[in-house]
């Protein structure tokens, strides 16, 4: 219609315009001035008059001044906004506690609005006494507090195609890590009795949530009675909507998908529903036309936050922090680490605090970067001796159909100037 | 705590470090009752255990999907715009573009019964009776060429219908493919000789930079300008000459629409507005009808639906008024546009 490229320069200055602001009013404070820094010589407005009172924010949002660290969706991967995805900013967070407000969000039928009073919890099937909690009931389950990530199993599924999307935020953001507060799944069944259940083994619980879209899965019984929890609180307050709210499922190191939100619904069965979550999606495709089905675990996974297409470097040579997130669906992280060269050769990265068990971990690289171009990567090793593979290793076993489960090698190359963008090597 | 068995229980207990002791039961909650459990436990398996009473046949199913269906699926389950394609991709799982449909992919049929009647049709979930979801599955198994055309689907013949890709999986065998495979830390010289970039990044910016919102906000109100000028001279009742002939083609067009719009005689809002005065109507103005804020915000500003601004917006409704509602993903040929809005203007005399 218009310019469409001066169109899409502009984009791209806006798409980089934070971290390139940051960058050069970091550099300004920085120079040598010969009267001295006016920011340091001269008063300023903030050290002579007064800020906000209390309660100018009842409920707190960041400063004005990161309202780029925001979830961002890619308008043309999905048919519409209801049954879509975005992607947490990962690129702009550092630690590994992911805030609320800017965890992805995944939904088959919309995010939707569900009072505590409304919220009622069914478990049925062979149970000795199908019971209905109300939010209330929930409450009164002796509780537990655990961290776990949740990832997407299509997280990073664009790039089994090759390069496709530039930034940590769209090619690995459908992924987060809250401290969840609730009651094992254990309990409530426990609650319900499983004596009409027999033997144990070979069962299974089907969840569901209270949503159009429903989106059930079955549950080995196993991991049901091993971790699951039914989670009312994240980072210590209510679930939001987005995830949730009043109730989801958590799932420990298994696919998002199987998290349900809005959770009404636990059925334990002798046989799994084979619901369409569980064959037409969330299956895998291989080379040969066939698909694995039932790939609940996410496999041990790795990616460097910054420097990464959206935080190019932007202070040149000299000290350089290398800074990514390491998480595994086996275990706990043991090791991550980073090459500057495309893997040819490799160097154990710092682990923030020792691994914790499908949780993420944040590892440190402090480099000397001498401003040549780089090819970054980075590798997860988890405690039962799994090393991330590349996407080659990958591609080797599975073909190029599959979708879900991508967690091979990621590369950034990093030009002269700091710029990175997202590559696959040979 | 004996009925757990022993391996069981020590994953359990290592895992569960914060876990509270296994107690006794609390004595919470209430007794499900039968009607609350039949409501919500919808659950069909692969071998049709719990299928509902009740049947319907290919030639309803047809019905039943253009009314309710067609508008994201497309008229023979092809899939419009994308929205999932349902029919089609016989063989191709293996290409390297695999087509994935009820046909081509979905193992059973219970999946896409249960899918049906517990989800669809999308923004109206389980409003459909059984007979209708009976009817609506029959129709897709026909847009595969599973059935023939005098099919009648219901429990009893649910089990006859063979679904090609039944046989197509397997359970998960990375622990025996992959996990032994993937255990080289290698430190040094793991490549021989330098690296070399084999591939690209595809969209290099930011991906969303094609649907940019500025076009949006510049092309609405100049299109209104226009619009405004003789509406204002002609206070009589508008008259708008038509093609037959051409209006009528756009009746068969409208099939994607008449899901959601109503039009002609006695016309209602449903899901969408009734589209009856379309022609020279400001944009957001039916009695009754809960628009969007764009929408609203557009006619405000002065956007009036005429050949030139429904042609855009039907052409691609979601990027020619960000944020608006109607779901749909937009008439891909320019001759059906030309079509629909002869049959619009058909109906505003």
């Amino acid at each position: 219609m218009t310019d469409s490229s001066a169109k899409s320069g502009a984009s791209r200055r806006a798409f980089l315009k934070g971290a390139a602001a940051t960058g050069a009013a970091l550099g300004a404070a920085g120079a040598a001035h010969a009267e001295g820094d006016p920011l340091i010589t001269e008063v300023q407005d903030w050290a002579a008059g007064l800020g906000d009172g209390v309660d100018a924010t009842p409920y707190g949002m960041p400063i004005e001044f990161e309202d780029h660290v925001i979830r961002r969706t890619v308008e043309w991967l999905t048919a519409d906004t209801i049954s879509s995805i975005n992607f947490t900013p990962i690129h702009a967070l550092d630690g590994t506690i992911t805030p609320q407000g800017c965890a992805f969000e995944r939904h088959h039928s919309g995010a939707i609005t569900l009072r505590k009073e409304d919220y009622r919890l069914m478990i049925n099937g062979m149970v000795d006494t199908p019971l209905v909690f109300t939010y209330e009931d929930l409450e009164r389950f002796p509780r537990v507090t655990r961290t776990f990530f949740l990832e997407c199993a299509a997280n990073t599924g664009m790039e089994w195609a090759g390069a496709q999307l530039n930034g940590a935020q769209y090619t690995h953001g459908m992924i987060h890590n809250m401290e969840y507060t609730g009651v094992t799944l254990r309990t409530l069944l426990e609650e319900a009795g499983l004596d009409a259940a027999g033997d144990l083994a070979g069962k299974w619980v089907y969840v569901e949530g209270a949503d159009a879209s429903s989106n059930g899965r079955s549950i080995p019984m196993e991991k049901a009675l091993d971790d699951c929890m039914i989670a009312f609180k994240a980072n210590g307050e209510a679930l939001r909507m987005e995830h949730g709210y009043p109730v989801r499922l958590v799932v420990p190191g298994w696919e998002g998908n199987m998290w349900v939100k809005w959770l009404r619904r636990i059925e334990v069965m002798d046989k799994p529903v084979e619901s369409r979550e569980e064959t037409s999606k969330y299956t895998d495709t291989m080379a040969d036309g066939t698909s694995r089905k039932w790939t609940w675990t996410m496999d041990a996974k790795s990616i460097i936050t910054s420097p990464s297409p959206q935080m190019p470097i932007t202070h040149g040579k000299g000290p350089l922090v290398i800074t990514g997130l390491a998480w595994s669906g086996n275990g706990a992280i043991t090791a991550v680490d980073v090459s500057l060269d495309g893997g040819v050769t490799w160097q154990e990265a710092r682990l923030a605090e020792p691994g914790k068990p499908m949780a993420l971990s944040r590892f440190y690289l402090d480099i000397d970067w001498d401003g040549s171009e780089m090819f970054l990567q980075s590798r997860a090793m988890d405690d039962t001796g799994y090393v991330q593979p590349t996407k080659a290793q990958l591609r080797e076993v599975r073909g190029l159909n599959s979708i879900y489960h991508n967690n091979g090698i990621q590369t950034w190359h990093v030009n002269a100037e700091g710029e990175a963008n997202n590559v696959e090597v040979s | 705590m004996s009925k757990f068995p022993k391996v069981l229980m020590a994953t359990a207990l290592a895992t569960l470090t914060a876990a509270p002791a296994l107690a006794e039961k609390l004595g919470l909650g209430r007794a499900a009752t039968e009607a609350e459990v039949a409501a919500w436990d919808l659950d069909v398996f692969p071998d049709g255990s719990n299928l509902p009473e009740g049947s319907g046949d290919v030639f309803t199913g047809e019905e039943v999907f253009a009314e309710h269906c067609a508008v994201c699926h497309g008229d023979f389950a092809e899939g419009v715009g994308n929205w999932p394609k349902l029919a089609g991709g016989e063989d191709t799982l293996a290409d390297d573009d695999p087509l994935k449909t009820v046909g081509s992919y979905w193992p059973y049929l219970s999946t896409t019964f249960d899918y049906v009647r517990r989800s669809m049709p999308f923004g109206n979930a389980q409003s459909l009776s059984n007979d209708d979801v009976y009817a609506i599955v029959a129709y897709i198994l026909y847009s595969n060429y599973l059935v023939d055309d005098d099919f009648t689907l219901s429990k009893e013949t649910f089990l006859d219908v063979d679904m090609p890709n039944a046989d197509g999986f397997f359970v998960d065998d990375r622990p025996e493919t992959e996990y032994p495979v993937f255990t080289e830390r290698c430190m040094e010289n793991c490549k021989p000789g330098a690296v070399e970039i084999t591939k690209t990044v595809v969209f290099k910016g930011d991906p969303n930079a094609g649907a940019s919102a500025d076009e949006v906000e510049t092309s609405a109100p100049a299109a209104s300008d226009e619009a405004a000028a003789p509406a204002v001279e002609d206070a009589a009742p508008v008259t708008v000459a038509f093609d037959a002939e051409l209006a009528e083609k756009g009746e068969k067009v409208f099939k994607k629409c008449k899901a959601c719009h109503k039009v002609g005689e006695g016309a209602k809002n449903g899901v969408g507005p009734m589209l009856n005065g379309v022609w020279e109507r400001a944009a957001g103005t039916v009695d009754g009808f809960k628009y969007s804020k764009p929408m609203m915000a557009a006619g405000e500003d002065g956007l009036v639906w005429n050949a030139e601004t429904l042609s855009g917006y039907l052409a691609d409704p979601r990027s020619y008024l960000k944020g608006n509602k109607m779901s749909f993903a937009g008439l891909k040929k320019d001759a059906d546009i030309e079509a629909v809005l002869e049959f619009l203007k058909s109906h505003s005399q």
